[in-house]
């Protein structure tokens, strides 16, 4: 697991290899720690995370800007509320 | 490059079925006998698809209630379940069932519990770590291992699941609601529907649904309402109020608040229903109540048990076909498996290519292979150290847990619910429990990992 600020108010939080619940919980918290209007990109590749990741943007109001697959890596950026 | 990748990606899921088509048509070919077990097989393929299309995790369904406040899953298996006693009460009706209620006890509660602790760490159940092997998951490969040896080594080591079978569990009573309420076996479609679908499975499926709205799915669903509803109101004010229809339109949005996990939770229940149907009937054609005979008539009498029967449950089921393959590798390494109740007197140890169940399992994780690779999903993932550890340990307390319970989250929970069985219940909430236990585990661990972290970001 890596989180990394890639510039002011956008942040990489990288959880290839993680199988569930990690990838969700992981980006729970770090979501979490930013401020409203932060910019977090999650990158991983178990998909039943996608769903799970959706459904908790989804609750907490968090804006899903942008969803890339390849290969079995998804990139997901996700505008907090 | 990405034209090359893809092609290659659709050739091997094209493969996966082919392969499967040329394996069915050679069994027919030797035996039409073969039928029977291939039918599991095929009925796996199903199962892993819709698994993992639908990301159709019992697991998921206690862990993302407590760790991230999510009801998807949890909405899934629940309409999974509803779907399915509907189903199973019309087959009940008909001679088509071949559903038999546990033995009901406490013993349900604490194998779900000790299961549910298992099923967190490993990031997956039974059913969840067939698919995600499917999918190239490296960790529930490692947990499907494990599940394997624990439960084989479990009933036999110390003959002591003996004494807890035939002390304990086997005395336990055993009955469907249906045949509670109404009384007898010889029941009608009505009884059988009012009995095992609704009382024992639609209405606490409806209030299992019900507490998942009002204690986490509400919140967020209601600040909408209310935003939406303030937007309404006339510029000079007023006061938004919330009715018991906002309150169903809320319930509702949280039904369908996952499309694609309550679809495969419905289409679940369908193929479940059809393959108990298929079962039965395959048993009328070639006069078989169990596969065992068919392979004592072929002369293979060392793979049943002493009653001359195998694994055969004539429906969905997970963990002990892979405690027999678990099994039929430590005989190969000189165990004696079957002085014991388990494998020597219920389920044999068959070879794996004559074995019923674990065709279907090979099917799950071929289906969910295939539909995987269709989707660009499939990503062969090596597991860390991390979850290495995570996945053996879960799989040997998910291995322990369905032993004790006769079952795992399909064949102890979803199969038993809908079939009637109020046992099912019980390790569901043991299942929870356990599921809780493990969430306060990996809330502690990942909030540990994320402070030696050292990421730029503001703690609040």
């Amino acid at each position: 697991m890596k989180v990394k600020k890639l510039e002011d108010g956008v942040y990489q939080l990288d959880v290839k290899g993680y199988v569930c619940p990690h990838p969700q919980l992981y980006t729970m918290k770090t979501l979490q720690k930013l401020k409203s209007g932060d910019i977090l990109e999650v990158l991983f590749d178990n998909p039943s995370s996608e769903e799970s990741i959706t459904a908790l943007c989804d609750k907490e109001g968090h804006e899903i800007i942008e969803r890339r697959s390849d290969g079995g890596t998804f990139v997901y950026r996700i505008k907090k509320a | 490059m990405a034209d090359d990748a893809d092609r290659r990606r659709k050739f091997w899921a094209f493969s996966v079925v082919g392969i499967m088509l040329i394996i069915s048509l050679w069994y027919y070919s030797v035996n039409p006998i073969y039928m029977y077990i291939i039918a599991y097989a095929w009925f796996g393929f199903a199962y892993g698809i819709l698994l993992q299309w639908g990301r159709f995790c019992f697991a998921s369904a206690w862990r993302d209630l407590f760790a991230i406040g999510v009801t998807r899953m949890f909405v899934g298996i629940m309409v999974a379940m509803a779907v399915f006693s509907i189903i199973m009460a019309v087959l009940a009706a008909n001679d088509l069932s071949t559903f038999h209620p546990g033995p009901l006890g406490p013993h349900e509660l604490i194998g779900g519990l000790i299961f549910g602790l298992g099923m967190v760490l490993a990031g997956g159940c039974a059913s969840g770590t067939l698919y995600k092997s499917g999918e190239g998951n490296g960790t529930s490969m490692l947990a499907l291992v494990a599940i394997s040896f624990s439960q084989a080594i479990f009933v036999d080591a110390q003959g002591w699941f003996d004494k807890l079978l035939r002390g304990y569990i086997f005395p336990q009573p055993k009955f469907t609601i249906a045949e509670k309420v109404f009384g007898g076996k010889d029941l009608s479609l009505g009884e059988y529907f009012i009995g095992d679908a609704i009382i024992n499975t639609i209405i606490p499926t409806l209030i299992f649904l019900s507490l998942a709205y009002w204690f986490v799915a509400r919140k967020g669903i209601v600040k909408r309402i209310i935003e939406k509803k303030a937007e309404a109101l006339p510029a000079n004010g007023g006061e938004v109020k919330l009715s018991f229809k906002d309150e169903l339109y809320g319930f509702w949005q949280m039904i369908t608040a996952s499309k694609r996990t309550t679809l495969a939770g419905i289409l679940i229940g369908i193929i479940a229903g059809i393959h108990v149907m298929a079962m039965q009937s395959l048993r009328d054609k070639f006069g078989i109540e169990n596969f065992g005979q068919a392979l004592v008539k072929m002369g293979f009498v060392d793979e049943v048990s002493k009653r001359g029967t195998v694994f055969d449950p004539g429906y969905w089921y997970i963990t002990t076909q892979e405690a027999q393959i678990g099994a039929w590798v430590l005989e190969k390494f000189g165990w004696n498996m079957r002085d014991n109740i388990y494998f020597g007197i219920m389920n044999g140890i068959p070879e794996p290519w004559h074995n019923p169940a674990l065709l279907m399992s090979i099917g799950i994780i071929l289906g969910a292979a295939a539909i995987a690779l269709l989707n660009k999903e499939f990503k062969f993932k090596a597991p860390t150290r991390e979850l290495a550890v995570w996945g053996i340990l879960g799989g040997i307390l998910m291995g322990i847990g369905a032993r004790i319970a006769l079952g795992c989250n399909i064949g102890a929970f979803y199969i038993r619910v809908a079939g009637g069985d109020p046992g099912g219940w019980l390790f569901f909430l043991g299942m929870g429990g356990g599921a809780l236990a493990s969430v306060k585990f990996l809330n502690w661990w990942t909030e540990r990992q994320l402070k030696e972290e050292d990421f730029d970001i503001e703690i609040e």
